[in-house]
């Protein structure tokens, strides 16, 4: 063996160690980047449940304002927020801007509460003034609230518990060192592997040319390729026509096993997730929030196409819901280091805000809207027709058989690759769903006397018919 | 050294070309022309229309099938004498209506309503959106018109479901809400 053979045995192996010590030292540095932010967490989970352990115990000192809130929230919060207009006005210190701004005691809010339609018909001035203010939007009248309640539900308007706007800042100043905290650690990772990485190739270096000179100093010669008069290797192999024959053809049917491969999935967009002009997180809504999917893609019920929601359908919702507030656990490290943020998010409810034309402060639509250019996802080939409410509403399958995890996509994505295969392999497997169907009952009836089966297939109900599909 | 660099070089394709498989953008097409339509696809962008796009409102004037008027107002006062209004749901498939009541409002209410109706749904759990009442609130004098109203209008922070509710399950929805508030105040 030549020096320079062992040589590259060494170099060989050290950089076999070198590869082990990188991935030791990734999933050291991994452990290490986990635990400080979770120990931060740990860390601010107590402070937060502190702070509100002190609200809590502040409003019961002030009385009943732990109640009030109950009830403000069963009763009040459907139009009504603390420093915030919704349908009706913001009711912090109600009690005190009434006494002082419009000289009105409680007497007046008691009588409000219990009927205020009654007392509008009766012509109060400032009644009919709140009336006018807020596009003459009806307050319910809460008869059944005693005195005793609205005394509470003041209270708590009154005295707003502290809390809330600390845990948040806290919360949010949390998430930011946190998620500084990571990105810093990340880019010194990095920084250090690289300086680990070039310390050793130059040691790789070093230890090379040290190693020759100890060579030349102890007399062996270094000896250069010896050029022999022997035929090459390929020349050897280009004179032997069965190999030549037998390794062209294995060469042709891995080409053509790559080139079939290649040439399928043309055409198929499995996988295809498009960035989105508004952030919609499906996990949240369908996911966390459990909403069915038929509350937004309700037309997927009724007609050939499960219509993307027209923006007064996301307003359902978030003409209530201004801002995203999460889990009650917090985000996850996970969309942490996606930038998923309260505040990210927070910002595309914004978005839609512009997009339907709805003014936050006066609660209300300026009527400048403008479209919002949603990029398609599934789209079938023009040649091919595909009914929704005949899968959904008939053979009543789940969405999520075609579409995936949707629940647990936070970028959504095509989850089938959407080929006639695929659609035929579904159709031979699946039973014809007869339960209910008067429809189905004689054709059934007949069909499967004549297969001699129990349970009819889609394939055999005509679901393989060209004409299904195709016309 | 010359391995290093050709095992170099070799990675740095692989790693190139991997990288060129990109989600965010649609596969290639056979012939495109067999895939896209001719005919304006239903959102299509489409320049010359109102805001570029081809869902559209029904011209004015014209009426879709299965629509049916209605007579009452946005208003409380329209409110207050819809209460009058009686369901025109047949009687005697009140089973089916049922069924389908039920179904439609798991799907479209029940996410704040409850199940049960009770005001207490997965939304209002999680403290997403509050203040939703229960049927069985006595101060609230719920009938089954005054539902409709709420359904085809909206109420307060509530939207107008008319658009994913169609005439007859609006009413479906409509005579659930009333089976649900007296199974409540039972």
């Amino acid at each position: 063996m030549t020096v320079e053979n062992i040589e590259k045995q060494h170099m060989k192996k050290v950089l076999n160690r070198h590869q082990i010590a990188t991935v030791l030292g990734i999933s050291l540095f991994v452990t290490l980047l986990f635990s400080p932010s979770l120990s931060a967490q740990d860390a601010a989970e107590p402070a937060a449940a502190e702070t509100e352990a002190v609200a809590e115990e502040s409003d019961e000192s002030a009385g009943d304002a732990a109640k009030g809130k109950q009830l403000f929230n069963q009763n009040c919060a459907a139009c009504h927020a603390l420093n915030r207009k919704m349908t009706g006005p913001a009711l912090a210190n109600v009690e005190s801007r009434l006494a002082e701004e419009e000289g009105l005691g409680k007497d007046w809010l008691y009588a409000w509460i219990k009927n205020s339609p009654g007392m509008i018909a009766s012509g109060d001035a400032y009644a009919n003034e709140i009336y006018n203010e807020y596009n003459q939007a009806a307050m319910t009248a809460f008869p059944t609230l005693s005195n005793e309640d609205i005394d509470d539900i003041l209270a708590y308007t009154s005295a707003p518990p502290p809390a809330p706007p600390q845990t948040t800042a806290t919360a949010a100043g949390g998430e930011a060192t946190a998620a500084g905290g990571s990105g810093i650690s990340n880019e010194l990772i990095l920084g250090a592997l690289v300086l680990v990485f070039g310390i050793l190739v130059v040691m790789l270096f070093l230890v090379n040319s040290t190693l020759k000179r100890i060579a030349e100093a102890s007399g062996v010669v270094i000896e250069k390729e010896k050029v022999e008069k022997r035929t090459p290797i390929w020349k050897a192999f280009a004179q032997n026509q069965f190999l030549v024959l037998v390794s062209v053809i294995f060469l042709m049917l891995v080409g053509a096993y790559y080139a079939y491969g290649w040439m399928m999935q043309v055409g198929v967009d499995q996988g295809y997730a498009p960035i989105q002009p508004i952030h919609y997180s499906h996990k949240i809504h369908a996911g966390d929030n459990k909403i069915e999917c038929k509350y937004c893609h309700s037309s997927a019920r009724v007609s050939k196409h499960s219509g993307i929601p027209s923006l007064n359908v996301c307003m359902n919702c978030h003409k209530s819901i201004y801002e995203y507030k999460g889990n009650p656990e917090g985000p996850s490290p996970e969309d942490l280091a996606n930038g998923y943020t309260n505040e990210f998010y927070t910002k595309e409810i914004k978005k839609l805000y512009k997009a339907v034309g709805w003014d936050e402060t006066n609660q209300r639509y300026t009527g400048e809207t403008q479209p919002v250019e949603w990029v398609r996802i599934h789209n079938l080939p023009d040649f091919a027709y595909f009914n929704h409410s005949q899968h959904v509403s008939v053979a009543g399958i789940e969405c999520q058989t075609c579409h995936g995890p949707v629940e647990e996509m936070e970028i959504m994505y095509q989850y089938s690759p959407l080929t006639m295969g695929w659609c035929i392999n579904c159709h031979r497997e699946t039973n014809v769903k007869v339960e209910g169907n008067e429809y189905y009952e004689k054709i059934h009836e007949e069909l499967s006397k004549k297969y001699g089966v129990d349970q009819l297939t889609a394939a055999q109900l005509g679901g393989l018919e060209c004409g299904k599909c195709h016309y | 050294m010359n391995n290093i660099i050709k095992i170099g070089c070799l990675l740095g394709l692989i790693v190139s070309i991997s990288s060129c498989q990109e989600n965010a953008e649609p596969n290639y097409q056979y012939m495109p022309d067999m895939y896209e339509s001719v005919g304006y696809e239903t959102y299509d962008k489409v320049g010359f229309l109102p805001d570029e796009q081809e869902a559209l409102q029904p011209a004015e004037h014209t009426i879709m099938r299965g629509w049916m008027p209605y007579e009452f107002e946005n208003t409380p006062e329209g409110k207050e004498l819809s209460k009058a209004a009686s369901s025109p749901l047949d009687s005697l498939s009140y089973e089916e209506n049922m069924a389908k009541g039920m179904q439609l409002y798991t799907i479209y209410c029940a996410i704040c309503h409850g199940d049960k109706g009770e005001g207490q749904g997965t939304l209002v759990k999680r403290e997403k959106i509050l203040g939703v009442p229960s049927y069985a609130d006595p101060a609230r004098d719920i009938q089954v018109g005054g539902v409709y109203h709420v359904i085809y209008y909206g109420l307060n922070s509530m939207g107008s479901y008319a658009g994913q509710l169609n005439h007859e399950e609006r009413w479906m929805v409509s005579e659930y809400v009333m089976q649900l508030k007296e199974d409540l105040t039972k």
